[in-house]
């Protein structure tokens, strides 16, 4: 009975890590800042591309997951500083901009890499419990999306950047008007979310065949979590993967791959029916 | 205006004159086009890349040796990216504005299924050059990769015989994975197998830990993988990394997707697949073959099943056209309908069959090793593509358009 249980959480972990992972990059740069970026599957692909380039130079595992968090930042940054600053009065525009960047990376990537990588195997082996075996590096990706949540609590709640990149989001022109350097904020929190991308797809680079079109596996899943989320990154994007993983665990279990991803993609549909602004438009009035 | 009127008749005569001399150099021989569809972006490129050097190396090779009955091939390549409408959209251009006189290309059955309707339209024949699930009994349509006889057949027998009679299912969910199932359940049950489990998964899917689970709760004795595309493929790796360790067998694995190239080994420890060539084969017509596509392609990684088939199909119309001496489809036809429509290709003498315009080939079964070595287990020979004939299906005497599976048969007339 104990592995039913435990299997139960591990599926439960798998879906939900996979969720936060994939959004938490968007909750910040489409959640808070409103930039429709169609590139962020491109950040995913990106973090995997250079984790798995930097292992195969030699370089450790968990060290070049995080350069390449830290590389897809800081591409992120540029970015930025020559895109998508140019359109945060613009939210449409900030689609096709970052849909037309999603395409030349994607194409150039296929004709300076090739069309496929070889895989570097997953680490940490694995875990038997009761007639199952589970992956143990699962679980660590499972840890990796509860230390991101935890992280983006800090940054956002207990630091002084934080409290000023949510003013700003808020209102940038007051927050200038109050000594705020917006156009920095806004680039930094750029750069932190497209780091969570590209730390995405660095955790997950090890366990997917790569291609250039990897980052499209993530997108739908990334963008369902942060709309239903809604504005506020901590008490949207995580209780809504904690909804979302819940409802695809249970019918992915009963009735299969087909039926879990038309389910949740139906729940999706009525929550937005329901609360057009998300759980966390519910949550923060609650809290009020 | 008047000399404006007389330099423009000098000119158009100067035009017309040397359009004339070029066309008269040339009339005897204008190129013969070949439209190709085949996608070198979007989930499958790295299987379609392979599709597109063959046909490139074939049509070098037959351009420097003269051509087709004296004439050069011109191939006109366009890369749909894996989207069915794309490939509706490019077949059309290609048969109704570019007047290719062959069309060759698609990838997944899906896209075949979607220009099958356009091809059939018209009197141009198209080749389609992949393994697949079978039944396709249209007289357009040429197919030259291995089928369910050759492929299923084969494999699922010598799986059952050597690893047990349970088996688990893991399919695409599109026309591919679901006729496979089905040609899988046949088999199974005129061997007294049991299918423990059977599970669809949609395309673009990568994420496997519940599929992992339900395997593991199914206790099956082997596994089908009938899984495609890079996002899919991660089932591989993430088996490996829960240590499933089930013998696995496929129709499409190691030869067409190089799996065993592109993960980590041991993720493809103990696949099986039934192949009419895969790159490890090692026969001197075989190694001289690869030698001349790595001199063209030094950087290709691997030369898949796809691909080498689609090199064949080009000799194989060079071969049909000539015995015809007719670039027609009802011409050509009439050389398959005698049974003699056959070449010598890298793995043997390879011929179309009358009655379904499907390709013999000698099938041998392979296995992976936990390094990822590749090993041949059993060489079956050449099998005939026998089963659309049997079950009524003869393009000889009636045309037909359908594709058949052994829960859809012909109508007895």
């Amino acid at each position: 009975m104990s592995a039913e249980v435990f299997s139960v959480f591990y599926q439960f972990a798998d879906v939900f890590a996979f969720l936060i992972l994939s959004a938490a990059g968007l909750a910040i740069v489409f959640g808070m800042m409103g930039v429709i970026n169609m590139a962020h599957g491109e950040f995913i692909m990106c973090g995997a591309y250079v984790t798995v380039g930097l292992v195969n130079l030699g370089v450790p595992l968990a060290i070049a997951q995080i350069l390449a968090a830290v590389t897809a930042g800081l591409i992120g940054v540029l970015v930025e500083f020559l895109v998508v600053r140019r359109f945060y009065k613009r939210p449409l525009d900030s689609l096709l901009a970052t849909w037309g960047l999603s395409l030349i990376v994607t194409q150039s990537m296929l004709l300076i890499v090739g069309s496929a990588v070889r895989g570097i195997g997953t680490p940490e082996g694995s875990f038997a419990i009761g007639g199952y075996t589970f992956s143990t590096y699962r679980l660590v990706l499972f840890a990796c999306a509860v230390a991101v949540l935890a992280g983006l609590y800090v940054i956002f709640m207990k630091t002084r950047f934080g409290v000023i990149a949510r003013a700003t989001m808020q209102n940038a022109a007051m927050a200038k008007a109050l000594g705020a350097r917006t156009g920095r904020i806004y680039a930094i929190s750029f750069g932190i979310g497209t780091g969570l991308a590209g730390l995405c797809g660095a955790l997950y680079a090890p366990t997917m065949t790569l291609i250039p079109t990897m980052g499209a596996t993530f997108v739908v899943e990334s963008f369902v979590t942060v709309v239903i989320g809604g504005a506020n990154v901590l008490l949207g994007t995580a209780p809504a993967a904690v909804f979302l993983a819940m409802i695809r665990m249970a019918l992915n279990a009963s009735y299969g791959q087909i039926i879990g991803q038309i389910g949740m993609l139906v729940a999706v549909i009525l929550i937005i029916r329901v609360l057009p602004e998300g759980l966390s438009s519910v949550l923060v009035r609650r809290g009020r | 205006m008047n000399s404006g009127r007389r330099l423009r008749a000098i000119l158009l005569g100067a035009m017309l004159g040397t359009a004339a001399s070029i066309v008269g150099a040339h009339a005897a021989e204008p190129p013969l086009k070949i439209g190709l569809l085949e996608d070198v972006s979007g989930d499958l490129a790295f299987m379609g890349m392979p599709k597109l050097h063959g046909s490139q190396l074939a049509v070098e090779e037959i351009n420097k040796s003269g051509g087709i009955l004296g004439r050069q091939i011109e191939l006109i390549h366009l890369d749909p990216q894996g989207d069915n409408a794309r490939y509706q959209e490019f077949g059309r251009r290609l048969l109704n504005r570019d007047k290719v006189d062959l069309l060759i290309g698609g990838i997944t059955s899906a896209s075949r299924e979607a220009l099958r309707p356009i091809v059939d339209r018209t009197t141009t024949p198209y080749f389609y050059t992949n393994q697949y699930e079978g039944g396709v009994c249209d007289a357009s349509m040429i197919s030259m990769g291995a089928v369910p006889e050759q492929q299923f057949s084969t494999l699922i027998p010598w799986m059952v015989e050597k690893f047990g009679k349970k088996v688990y299912v893991i399919a695409a969910d599109y026309n591919f994975g679901q006729i496979s199932a089905e040609w899988n359940r046949k088999i199974m049950k005129d061997l007294g197998g049991q299918v423990v489990g059977e599970e669809f998964i949609p395309l673009g899917v990568s994420q496997f830990a519940q599929t992992i689970q339900n395997i593991q709760k199914a206790k099956p004795d082997w596994l089908l993988t009938i899984n495609v595309g890079a996002a899919q493929d991660s089932f591989f790796e993430q088996a490996a990394a829960a240590n499933l360790n089930l013998p696995m067998g496929s129709s499409i694995k190691v030869m067409l997707g190089f799996e065993h190239k592109r993960f980590k080994p041991p993720a493809l420890n103990n696949m099986h697949a039934t192949a009419n060539w895969f790159e490890e084969i090692d026969t001197p017509e075989a190694t001289e073959f690869k030698k001349r596509w790595r001199a063209k392609f030094p950087d290709e990684l691997y030369i898949n099943d796809m691909g080498y088939n689609a090199y064949n199909a080009l000799y194989m119309y060079k071969t049909l056209v000539e015995k015809a001496k007719s670039t027609k489809l009802e011409d050509m036809r009439k050389v398959i309908a005698t049974g003699d429509a056959c070449i010598d290709a890298p793995e043997g003498k390879v011929c179309i069959d009358p009655k379904s315009q499907h390709t013999s080939h000698r099938m041998r079964l392979i296995s992976v090793g936990p390094k990822h070595e590749v090993k041949v287990e059993k060489d079956y020979g050449t099998i005939q593509p026998y089963w659309l004939g049997e079950i009524g299906c003869d393009l000889t005497k009636k045309n037909d358009k359908d594709q058949y599976t052994p829960s859809h048969l012909p109508k007895k007339s």
